[in-house]
């Protein structure tokens, strides 16, 4: 059964207000080479074995899963 | 006149919605159930009010922005009818592509509640005839995630056209961050569409409708009759 993982990320000109709060923690726990923290979603998805299923993420993500106006995502499927 | 407040699974604020249009300014007043598709064509006014529509799963708005009704908000909205989103509404219209940008996690990561100063950047619209130019008006904001974004393309074209009819201040209606409870860009609290028949905004006009409330600045925002 083919397998969608995909992740969604604010997009990089956006401020991650949750990802500057962990940068800041990790460097309070002495993680002081952290540069940068992006928080994001990732989702698994189970399709059923037929068409393609690379054209049904996608527009999965076009339609609901990501915000076009700040997220970014990319995917990849495990046939 | 006729005035409509949407509920979804998840809307809180609906009936606070429906007290001030109903009670405090006499409107003929119904709820409109989500999944039901509706002629909306003699409504004056449809509101989405605030709340937590679809437990804001995913992001908020995501969910509610493809129930029955929408299609139905959207047809009115071609057509010239006026539609007011209040905070999860606000999100709403912009997940459904009726409002620019978008609305994100609050700068400060907390929920904020509490009463705000905003300023009345555009006093030309059907939503703010009543009020002044730079007019200053003390309403309530209650949420997570109302840090208003949009791209430096949009943001030109919304200043240009006059769309951004809100933005936060200080109660003399100084801009600044310390009077920006979320971090939105351009202190924004409340933006139009180009027509300027839709309108969305964090703030609770229907929260500010009585002086028993604290505040009875929001009362002519609904005033749209």
């Amino acid at each position: 059964m083919p397998k969608a993982k995909i992740y969604i990320t604010l997009k990089p000109a956006l401020l991650d207000a949750q990802g500057r709060v962990l940068e800041n923690a990790l460097h309070q726990l002495g993680f002081e080479k952290v540069q940068q923290v992006r928080v994001g979603k990732y989702l698994e998805i189970e399709l059923a074995p037929d068409g393609d299923p690379r054209e049904q993420v996608e527009a999965m993500c076009q339609k609901l899963l990501a915000n076009p106006v700040i997220e970014q995502y990319r995917y990849e499927v495990e046939p | 006149m006729k005035a409509g407040v949407i509920v979804f699974p998840g809307s809180n604020c609906d009936r606070d919605a429906y007290y001030a249009l109903r009670e405090v300014l006499g409107y003929d007043t119904e709820y409109l159930w989500h999944a039901y598709a509706r002629d909306l064509s003699d409504y004056g006014l449809v509101i989405l009010p605030g709340g937590f529509s679809y437990g804001d799963y995913l992001r908020p708005g995501t969910i509610a922005r493809f129930a029955r009704i929408m299609d139905c908000v959207r047809e009115y909205a071609e057509r010239g009818g006026l539609v007011l989103g209040i905070c999860n509404g606000f999100q709403i219209l912009c997940e459904a592509g009726l409002l620019p940008g978008a609305l994100t996690r609050n700068l400060s990561l907390k929920f904020r509640c509490k009463p705000v100063h905003i300023r009345v950047e555009n006093a030309e619209t059907p939503f703010t005839r009543r009020y002044r130019h730079g007019e200053v008006l003390q309403i309530p904001i209650a949420h997570g995630d109302g840090r208003y974004v949009c791209d430096e393309a949009t943001l030109r074209q919304l200043r240009a056209n006059g769309q951004i009819i809100f933005r936060y201040c200080s109660p003399d209606g100084e801009l600044g961050d310390k009077w920006n409870p979320n971090g939105s860009v351009d202190h924004i609290a409340g933006v139009a569409n180009a027509r300027f028949n839709v309108l969305g905004m964090m703030p609770h006009p229907e929260r500010a409708c009585e002086l028993l409330l604290g505040s009875e600045d929001g009362r002519r925002l609904l005033q749209v009759g």
